[in-house]
């Protein structure tokens, strides 16, 4: 099964509609309550992402028997220093942002905790790519 | 304890999701940071913060959390309050602020 949603960067409104639809299907799908909650926290970490950093982006799903593989893609201004990025607490987020409660530097820390696999490709100017896999057994 | 039975020990205010005032409570959580909140609080907990805008809504619902506490008087934004509907996850509010009810809460949870 394939899903595709958009997202739109500054769009705080729609922020977690992917996690939301994701969530449901999972569900119709008796998968294990556990490993749902551990998707969703990565869905919407990636998209607060996106919403928080990008212009846009695109959440491409694919689900089959034994996992759930969720690639996000935005173009964006991409990440300078990933190693930095993905330590727990650090955050470029704008101060509106955070005020929100967002940007408390957990995003990516939070995806790669609930994931089994995750990957991140980045470029500086352009956009960043992460994949999030998790397996159902 | 059902989300009801707190707004009546504690005098809370109802301001929306009224249909989920049966809920069941499994504790609690304390947090302004959305991303500690999705990362660490437990389904059915109540959910203390000082954040009233409609994330926080998606949040409550993606985590199946009983009920959402503002502190201090604080008020739910309108499109919030409509999502809390929509979600039948109930916006409670208090005077106090979160140190105090969360405190008042463990008390409940512990006696």
């Amino acid at each position: 099964m394939k899903l595709t949603f958009a997202i739109q960067g500054g769009d705080f409104i729609h922020a977690g509609h992917p996690s939301s639809e994701v969530k449901k299907v999972l569900k119709q799908l008796n998968i294990d309550n556990k490993i749902i909650k551990n998707v969703v926290i990565a869905l919407y970490e990636a998209e607060v992402n996106v919403v928080a950093h990008a212009y846009s982006g695109t959440v491409n799903v694919e689900i089959d028997e034994n996992k759930i593989t969720i690639l996000v893609t935005d173009e964006g201004p991409g990440i300078p220093d990933i190693d930095l990025a993905m330590k727990p607490g650090y955050s470029t987020a704008s101060k509106s942002v955070q005020e929100m409660g967002f940007g408390a530097g957990m995003g990516l820390p939070n995806i790669k905790k609930n994931t089994d696999e995750m990957w991140l490709e980045t470029e500086v100017g352009k956009g960043t790519k992460v994949k999030m896999l998790n397996y159902f057994s | 304890m059902k989300v009801f039975e707190l707004v009546e020990e504690l005098g809370l205010k109802v301001f929306s999701g009224h249909k989920g005032l049966d809920r069941e409570i499994s504790g609690g959580y304390v947090s302004d940071l959305l991303s500690d909140v999705m990362g660490n609080a437990q389904e059915a907990q109540v959910w203390i913060t000082l954040q009233v805008h409609q994330n926080v809504m998606a949040i409550a619902s993606l985590k199946d959390l009983a009920a959402v506490i503002l502190v201090s008087n604080l008020e739910p934004q309108e499109n919030t309050k409509r999502n809390s509907d929509d979600e039948s996850i109930p916006i409670l509010g208090t005077s106090l602020p979160a140190f105090e009810i969360a405190g008042k809460i463990y008390q409940l949870f512990n006696r």
